[in-house]
């Protein structure tokens, strides 16, 4: 039988990565410069060297799953099509008005971030429907005609239409798409309806809005690449990888180009959430360190935490509130301005402050000698002896260890009395602290206590930074993955095909209508399983079922899980019976004698992931003896350590060595502090643990 | 090497890099006990809009960290709020397990609709500091959220500050009371459960603090804070020229105007606000507690001054507001104060007037200022048979008119301030009643002219579905009293309310509409700042564009060329403006 070989490919934001594999798993990787102006020619290069590392070639590949930053950069950059939306009569400001606050109160020079449709590109139409679908005003064929013709003078490549409570009724919003296709056929059209039907409109015409802004040039990428692709020989169908952590045809991505968004840290999600399943991990926290910034992620029972909405294109230093909403099912994860590249400074309190500002990888941090003049984490990292001076990225990248000094001591050192040790620990236990805080309100957010949780650590900061992240949250156990360079595009080869199909039918348990129920969820039971049928024709596809509840008058829905039998015979009973004992397990307690309602449905349709081989439980049996030792700071005990130093491949099948201690790998090194021990696994994993546990994996 | 010793020794008394990190985890942890209420709490006015404030303290009761949350109306409130549960309660009758509460107007936040608790923090039987928490609630029984009670008594259920548990026991015959007197009383409970969850969240984070650093009580901790935010604001204050300027500003008050006159004195060490010449009592409930009035003045202060520097006790003492005694900003028992800030969010604006004569071209041209809140009381038509299916419904929505244009910025579209308040969606409104917004979208021309233009006001109208008829409650101002424009910046646009077929209406107060009829309203613009002449003719461009501002505007205000004008208007997409 032919071996099968899948391909990763993950554009990022400096590196595309691509992850070739087989059957066997990895065989090859490798990282290309991201081209930004024709992002398929990175990919095509990254294919011909994976294929040419295990001598295939490219029509050996039977797949290809692909996620991008292209989208987000899209939205940050706005580099979108000329695009109109059509929304209600009266409504015309929605996306502009926004929530009428302001996300920084102390600052009187804000500004807020601009809609993307300046006010000239909405138009509306005279037409109403009520919460419950009901027409109050019909809208009129004339009308939409008139506005067809109108829209014609102006030459809009892409037109969005969002009315009010069109997650109820549609018909309104199919009627003007009929009405554009036939008039304009060459623009392309974006439903509300049809991108995000879900209750509030702020967030369902901004998202709507942003689809449409990014189609023509998703669309145009997504044909050149298909093309491109099978220039080289590489027939095989692509897919794309979506915010939501699962897999999308090409022509779906293409039409609804809103779901990349944030595709490539999904996958990262993705990638930490196999780990958690071949580890045997009912709770894992992803985190994922780069150079500009960090990830958190939970990921319970297997399955990465997932939200509704979230926001993209933070304007001001990643402050909630101060990007755009989207609202499409995500994965949900923290990102905050920390990286190696973070760049710190002294503040007006004499605090130490670190970020989200980044010193990127021009100019870089100061220790890599290219113009680099203030300090940064990966400066910290080098005089607290993390990182080997003349180790780095296999020797290739000599490290500066005078010039972080002179950093550290220009912008820290002379303004706080610190010596520039001193002033590198300030830096690193306040990106620590930062990280550590965002994860802890993550964790509050979503009712969790990370205690009771694994670290699963990638990205090139990462190991760095994870153990004191660990003992900052009393994480007792951190892996260290292989591959962890790549992390993401590995995950893209790890998702299943699937699709969360979302309905915002508001419904109180006192007038529940189990017609009304049933009918709602075989819908969306057919449209989630048709798209992942037109992904793969033989799967076999689950679902699985869910809605959104709360008491009445409540602003937050929690998410509560459902069986078949909830869906065949819907009973108002068993639906208060799951909401409470939901609610009980997030708020300890229920209140008696509320109203109950539902806003939000959902079905998710998703293939069967491979069966995942786990790795055996293991404790160690040798302890690796070696006399090679550098002093490496440890903020635990504020002091200098003498550290074991060995390179990570030295740790093999249940060796252990004694922290503290340093494993080295090309362009990063896994630091054991001293509270911990580290053992490698049978898939290569490196397990960092807290001493007092054993070391039981 | 000799540092790493160094440091090692330095241990005992705590190293400089420790306590930062603490100071950092302490504001983190205050945060995390806001987040959990917003999880856990009923009242759409904190889970919506995010009503709500949360704090630590020391042992002494002095605030070392508040969560930055919806509104600046709890931040003095909630320092001083710790104090008094101290005084009332007695050290001596503290017991680990205990919760306080109150929703004293003047111990509190200002009205009865804000819950204050408060939960010591023992650690190993040592009482080592406090957690309270504020949320404003939907209900507290009197005539409901609104101006018209004539005294404290008519506005609500008053709890004084007592235990609300006892050692772990919480008390049900309070329970009782709360329950018997309010509308909504299995929210209003849940409310204060949520409020209690919150504060234990807070100590719990306290304890792994503590236990990471070895501490034994947070002396060392709170000294660090209080002498660095002090020295920090002190830094700031004697950074200005000293000096003293007044300030004025005339809104519409209830049934009669009223005069807001602050003198700012800029002193070493200290700024003083002091609100002689103001406005005696309103007989209807839109006065002003002094903790309400000291919460904005230093808002706005902190704002202009140090904006980055974390409220805490020592960032907010070099601050000092003084009022006479019953004047509408330092209302004192029994007064009715439940819209106490339809009133308080003019403070602000009122001490930029003075403040702008000594710091000029730093502070914003006055804004729409109070929130343009108002509730719908629905219910099946009355002159003639209603629908079957015709209910009663209770809606608040809040909304916000334009903000002041700044020195060098045009003002906010529909943005409050100085509230931090969230809208809710019209979609989620919608689906809590029967009743419809027909509009709610920016109001052209609203925006006082200037070299930078005010926010823009919005527009709403307001009605039911057929067979409803409904009481609207009123709570807005700036109807005879817009936004003045600075440095030869124009008014923003006044209020506007009438019924759709021409009715008059009032600006405060509970006023009935018939069915079929509808309640437009325009809410006021933010003022300009500087002559519109120098205004840039890109900006004004871009204004007509967008239909921010009419043809006729652009020409007689800006001076844009009328041909140019034509041919803007001929080549632009807009649709009607």
């Amino acid at each position: 039988m032919a071996e099968i070989w899948r391909l990763g490919v993950d554009i990022g934001g400096t590196f595309t990565d691509l992850v070739l594999e087989s059957s066997k798993g990895v065989q090859a990787s490798t990282k290309v410069l991201t081209t930004y102006n024709t992002p398929e020619d990175a990919i095509i290069t990254g294919l011909q060297t994976v294929c040419k590392q295990v001598t295939i070639q490219p029509d050996k590949i039977s797949q290809i799953i692909h996620g991008t930053t292209l989208a987000t950069n899209a939205l940050i950059e706005r580099r979108g099509a000329k695009t109109a939306l059509i929304t209600t009569q009266g409504f015309r400001d929605v996306i502009e008005m926004r929530t009428e606050s302001r996300f920084e109160q102390y600052d009187l020079n804000l500004t807020l971030p601009a809609p993307l449709l300046t006010r000239d590109h909405r138009y509306v139409v005279h037409e109403r429907m009520d919460a419950n679908g009901k027409i109050l005003i019909p809208l009129q064929k004339a009308e939409i005609d008139a506005l067809a013709e109108r829209l014609v003078q102006f030459g809009y490549d892409s037109i969005a239409v969002g009315l009010l409570h069109s997650y109820a009724n549609d018909s309104h919003e199919k009627m003007i798409g009929r009405a554009l296709a036939d008039r304009l056929p060459d623009v392309m059209i974006s439903l509300s309806s049809e991108v995000s039907p879900q209750m509030r409109e702020y967030e369902r015409f901004n998202t709507t809005i942003a689809n449409a802004y990014i189609k023509p040039l998703m669309k145009s990428y997504l044909s050149r690449l298909k093309g491109r692709l099978a220039k080289e020989g590489a027939y095989c169908p692509v897919f794309l990888m979506h915010s939501g952590g699962g897999i999308i045809s090409l022509e779906n991505a293409a039409e609804f180009p809103v779901r990349l968004v944030e595709s490539g840290p999904a996958g990262g999600a993705v990638f930490a959430a196999h780990i958690a399943v071949s580890h045997g991990l009912d709770r894992a926290l992803s985190f994922d360190m780069g150079g500009t910034t960090a990830k958190i992620c939970l990921v319970k029972d297997h399955t990465p935490k997932t939200a509704r909405t979230f926001e993209v294109a933070r304007t001001y230093r990643f402050k909630k509130g101060s990007g755009m909403p989207i609202s499409i099912p995500v994965i949900d994860m923290v990102e905050i301005g920390a990286g190696g590249g973070s760049l710190a400074h002294v503040d007006s309190l004499e605090q130490i402050r670190v970020g989200p500002e980044s010193a990127g990888s021009q100019p870089g941090p100061a220790c890599y000698g290219r113009g680099g003049t203030a300090p940064t984490v990966t400066d910290s990292d080098l005089i607290l002896g993390k990182l080997d001076p003349a180790g780095f990225a296999a020797g290739s990248i000599p490290l500066y260890t005078e010039r972080a000094t002179q950093a550290l001591d220009i912008h820290i050192g002379s303004k706080l009395d610190m010596e520039a040790v001193e002033a590198a620990w300030g830096v690193a236990e306040m990106v620590d602290e930062n990280m550590a805080n965002a994860a802890r309100v993550h964790a509050v957010e979503n009712g969790e206590d990370l205690s009771e949780y694994t670290m699963i650590a990638f990205g090139g900061a990462a190991p760095l930074h994870a153990a004191r992240l660990c003992e900052k949250l009393g994480i007792r156990r951190c892996l260290i993955p292989q591959g962890a360079g790549v992390g993401s595009a590995i995950g893209f080869l790890r998702a299943p095909f699937s699709f969360e199909a979302n309905n915002s039918v508001f419904m109180q348990l006192s007038s529940f209508d189990p017609v009304r129920v049933k009918q709602l969820f075989a819908d969306m039971e057919k449209e989630a399983s048709a798209f992942v049928r037109s992904c793969d024709q033989d799967a076999n596809i689950k679902t699985e079922y869910k809605v959104y509840m709360r008491y009445a008058g409540q602003g937050w829905e929690i998410p509560v899980p459902l069986t078949v039998q909830h869906i065949t015979k819907p009973d108002t009973a068993d639906y208060k019976a799951c909401f409470e004992r939901e609610y009980e397990q997030l708020f300890a307690r229920t209140v008696a004698g509320m109203e109950i309602e539902i806003t939000v449905w959902s079905v998710n349709a998703y293939t069967e992931p491979p069966e995942v081989r786990p790795v055996q439980k293991q404790g160690h049996q040798r302890t690796l003896e070696t006399t090679n030792t550098r002093p490496l700071f440890d903020p635990a005990k504020s002091t200098f350590v003498n550290a074991t130093v060995a390179q990570r491949d030295a740790v093999k099948d249940a060796t252990q060595i004694i922290g503290p201690a340093m494993l080295t790998e090309d362009e990063t090194t896994i630091i054991v502090p001293s509270s911990r021990n580290a053992v490698a696994c049978g898939d290569g994993t490196i397990v960092v643990f807290a001493k007092l546990d054993g070391g039981q994996t | 090497m000799s540092r790493p010793q160094k440091m090692k020794n330095a241990r005992k008394k705590i190293s400089p890099v420790a306590l930062q990190v603490m100071w950092n985890r302490l504001i983190s942890v205050v945060e995390e006990q806001a987040q959990a209420l917003v999880r856990t709490a009923f009242s759409t006015s904190v889970r919506e809009a995010g009503d709500l404030s949360a704090g630590v303290y020391n042992e002494t009761g002095e605030m070392l960290a508040q969560a930055v949350t919806g509104t600046p109306g709890h931040v003095n409130a909630m320092a001083d709020a710790v104090g008094h549960f101290i005084r009332v309660i007695g050290r001596s009758n503290m017991a680990e397990g205990d919760v306080y509460i109150t929703n004293d107007p003047w111990l509190g936040t200002g009205h009865l609709h804000d819950i204050t608790l408060v939960t010591p923090s023992f650690r190993e039987g040592q009482l080592v500091g406090f957690f309270a928490c504020t949320a404003h609630i939907v209900d507290i029984g009197g005539r409901g959220f609104g101006a018209d009670a004539n005294s404290i008594y008519e506005e609500g259920l008053y709890i004084p500050i007592m235990k609300l548990a006892n050692k772990g026991c919480f008390d049900g015959t309070l329970q009782t009371i709360i329950r018997a007197n309010v509308r909504e009383p299995d929210q209003l409970i849940g409310d204060i459960y949520a409020l209690s969850n919150c504060n234990e969240i807070g100590h719990r984070r306290l304890m792994d603090m503590m236990t990471e650093f070895e501490l034994d009580n947070l002396s060392s901790i709170s000294d660090f804070i209080l002498q660095r935010s002090r020295r920090a604001t002190l830094e700031r204050i004697n950074a200005l020229e000293p000096g003293q300027a007044s300030g004025h500003m005339r809104i519409d008050g209830f049934s009669t105007p009223v005069d807001l006159n602050v003198t700012v004195s800029i002193e070493t060490d200290r700024i003083l606000c002091d609100w002689e010449g103001t406005s005696r009592l309103d007989k209807k409930g839109i006065n002003v507690p002094l903790v309400y009035t000291k919460a904005y003045a230093c808002y706005a202060l902190k704002c202009a001054i140090a904006p980055d520097i974390p409220n805490n006790a020592a960032s907010l003492a070099p601050f000092e507001i003084t009022a006479p005694e019953n004047s509408i900003v330092h209302a004192l028992h029994p007064a009715p104060v439940a819209l106490r800030h339809v009133i308080g969010h003019f403070v602000p604006d009122t001490v930029y007037d003075a403040l702008d004569k000594l710091l000029p071209d730093l502070l914003p041209a006055e804004g729409a200022g109070c929130l343009c809140n108002f509730q719908v009381s629905l219910r099946p038509r009355s002159d003639k048979a209603a629908p079957s299916d015709a209910i009663r419904a209770e809606v608040l929505m809040f909304n916000s008119g334009g903000s002041g244009a700044r020195p060098n910025l045009d003002g906010m579209n529909a943005t409050a301030f100085p509230s931090g308040v969230m809208t809710m969606p019209v979609e989620a409104t919608e689906q809590v009643g029967p009743v419809i917004i027909w509009r709610k979208e920016l109001r052209p021309d609203s925006g006082g002219p200037g070299q930078y233009r005010g926010g823009l006001g919005q527009f709403m109208e307001v009605g039911v579905q057929a067979g409803h008829e409904f009481d609207l409650q009123a709570m807005f101002d700036r109807v005879q009293h817009p936004a003045r424009g600075r440095r030869g910046g124009s008014a923003g646009a006044p209020t506007t309310i009438q019924q759709d077929n021409g009715t008059a209406m009032r600006g405060k107060g509970k006023q009935f509409i018939p069915p079929g009829r509808t309640v437009k309203m325009a809410f006021p613009g933010g003022g300009g700042y500087g002559n519109p002449r120098a205004r840039d003719m890109d900006a004004v461009r871009h204004d007509l564009i967008g239909g921010y501002i009419t043809a006729e505007k652009a020409a007689q205000i800006y001076g844009l060329d009328k041909e140019e004008i034509v041919a803007i208007l001929a080549d632009a997409n807009a649709v009607d403006i």
